[in-house]
């Protein structure tokens, strides 16, 4: 059997599959599906210091290959996340990676103490890409001092491993790596879903009930799998790949792109048996191609 | 339970222009299935259109192992849907929802249906009918041709009334001035509604006027059906005036008349 352990900044993942965080639910819908623990880490709803409604419906429109949305991460209040989610995500026996979004810096360093705080995580992700309110609204994520500085001050929160979780706009995100490598991070999940919209031709408004969305799945992966091979030239810490993955095909080409780790992002939600089917089909890859341990594969693209 | 369940298409044939009525044998659909909930159904073997497409059940037959679905073309999705042979196994996700609910107590109701929303009230009044109460069916349409499913609460032994966009066929007018009648002249118990959004409004408008309790049946756009990527919320009050999001697919379809915020 080949290895399928790899390794982000020191959590221990028995194979290589993750989900792109507010993908999989987080009240057990997936759990009916095929037992948690089959993946090598898993990466829960994003969470806020404080309760958000998230955005006005609708927030979905179908897409080419893809789905655009503008769910606005909704989140409970701190006090239910603990009194509902954090006993079952406790419970959990693979590495579970909390995923964190503020509006200012002192917003991102309260939940990731608070998150640090609870013991109960293998790792923090900041995602990135919540405009900046005191910065004019652009995106921590779109700007290398902003992330730097970001992360230098949740650096002193915690001592769990920090993914900063990159957004693919304003084609900065080769300078936004290096800024958050040199603050400290010690991985980078990338590519967060990028900005989108549709406009409906009858009305001549935007589809979407927050007017601008996001982008994900397959319509994406072109462009991800290209940011990766550009961010693993660039850095040397892991790299958690993302961004249109449906089958083990995709997961071997972004593992060769430079990802050490990759996650499943909107498949889930098309197809409940994408994450078991892919592992399967990845391993026998594997054996097929004579290949003892998946990491050899990572960044193989670029020799 | 949901289940991701692959079912043989036994029939799929338009019964009006637009509308088609797809039968497929499913065990667990069957079985398990309850009037108002849904499936989510892959409409092409590749990605390509991407998402599933919910559809409502419309008939469930415990005894021939089968559930029917009934519906509208009017995109891609559905097109697809009826271009699919007999014969040939496609992959639903389902039972998916929370259905209409009754209670014993309740002796007369009335089914109020607008287009396509008439599809789940068919398995409903075959429950509801089961369970000796007097169902009375009010159907609304665009035109006589575009009616649906006329045949099928008659045969049950319901008590149907239809209205017209057009006038081509029974009211002039809209199903709702149906339903205002019908409070009028029957002590109703509850109220079923399955339709598009001003029908529905208009629909909880006169049940709360009337006192009578209401079901009401919501749309929205899905993404996977089971909760998991909050994509299809709506409005519902909460005890301190506010409003909270709730899942259509989880949470609903349906919901009391009374605790939906509309927005206007």
């Amino acid at each position: 059997m080949p290895n399928l352990c790899v390794n982000i900044a020191g959590i221990k993942m028995k194979n290589p599959f993750t989900v792109g965080s507010g993908t999989f639910g987080n009240d057990g819908e997936f759990e009916k599906f095929f037992p948690i623990e089959l993946l090598g880490a898993l990466t829960p709803k994003t969470i806020r210091s404080y309760e958000w409604p998230g955005n006005p419906p609708p927030r979905l429109a179908e897409a080419a290959a893809g789905l655009l949305s503008s769910v606005g991460i909704p989140s409970k209040s701190w006090e239910r996340f603990v009194k509902e989610d954090v006993p079952v995500l406790k419970k959990i026996p693979i590495p579970v990676i909390q995923s964190v979004i503020g509006r200012t810096e002192e917003e991102y360093v309260e939940i990731v103490k608070k998150c640090s705080d609870l013991g109960v995580f293998a790792g923090i992700e900041l995602n990135l890409s919540c405009p900046n309110l005191k910065q004019g609204g652009l995106s921590f994520g779109s700007d290398p001092q902003a992330s730097e500085s970001l992360i230098k001050k949740v650096r002193k929160q915690t001592k769990l491993p920090l993914i900063a979780k990159l957004p693919p706009d304003y084609s900065n995100i080769v300078n936004v790596a290096k800024a958050v490598e040199s603050a400290g991070a010690d991985a980078i999940a990338m590519i967060n879903a990028p900005r989108a919209m549709a406009i409906d031709y009858k009305t001549r408004k935007p589809v979407l009930g927050n007017k601008v969305g996001a982008l994900s799945g397959p319509a994406i992966k072109p462009i991800a799998v290209y940011l990766v091979w550009e961010v693993y030239k660039a850095v040397s810490i892991p790299i958690i790949g993302m961004g249109g993955i449906v089958d083990f095909r995709d997961v071997i080409e972004f593992m060769s792109a430079g990802a050490r780790a990759v996650a499943f992002g909107t498949i889930n939600f098309i197809d409940t048996q994408a994450i078991p089917r892919a592992l399967k089909d990845l391993e026998n890859y594997l054996i097929e191609n004579n290949i003892d341990d998946v990491n050899e594969i990572v960044g193989c693209a670029h020799c | 339970m949901i289940k991701s369940v692959k079912a043989e298409i036994v029939e799929n044939k338009p019964i009006a222009p637009e509308f088609f009525r797809m039968t497929l044998k499913a065990e667990t659909l069957a079985s398990e299935g309850l009037p108002g909930q849904f499936v989510m159904v892959k409409v092409s073997p590749n990605l390509e259109p991407f998402l599933r497409r919910p559809i409502s059940l419309h008939q469930i037959n415990r005894e021939e192992a089968t559930v029917s679905l009934l519906y509208q073309v009017v995109g891609k999705g559905t097109r697809l849907m009826s271009e699919t042979q007999k014969g040939k196994v496609i992959e639903l996700l389902g039972p998916l929802g929370k259905g209409f609910t009754w209670s014993d107590s309740d002796r007369v109701v009335a089914l109020v249906g607008g287009g396509c929303g008439t599809a789940p009230l068919v398995a409903l009044a075959h429950s509801l009918l089961e369970d000796k109460k007097e169902v009375h069916v009010l159907l609304g349409a665009q035109t006589k041709e575009k009616l649906v499913c006329e045949e099928d609460f008659i045969s049950m032994g319901a008590k149907v009334k239809v209205a017209t966009d057009d006038g081509s066929y029974g009211h002039h007018g809209f199903v709702t001035d149906l339903l205002k009648n019908l409070i009028h002249d029957v002590a109703l118990d509850m109220v079923y509604s399955c339709g598009p959004l001003p029908m529905t409004k208009e629909v909880v408008k006169l049940t709360q006027e009337a006192s009578i309790p209401c079901q009401i049946s919501l749309e929205e756009r899905m993404g996977c059906g089971i909760g998991a990527c909050i994509g299809c919320v709506c409005k519902v009050r909460t005890k301190d005036g506010a409003f909270t999001y709730k899942k259509v697919c989880k949470d609903g379809p349906v919901f009391k008349g009374e605790e939906v915020m509309f927005d206007d």
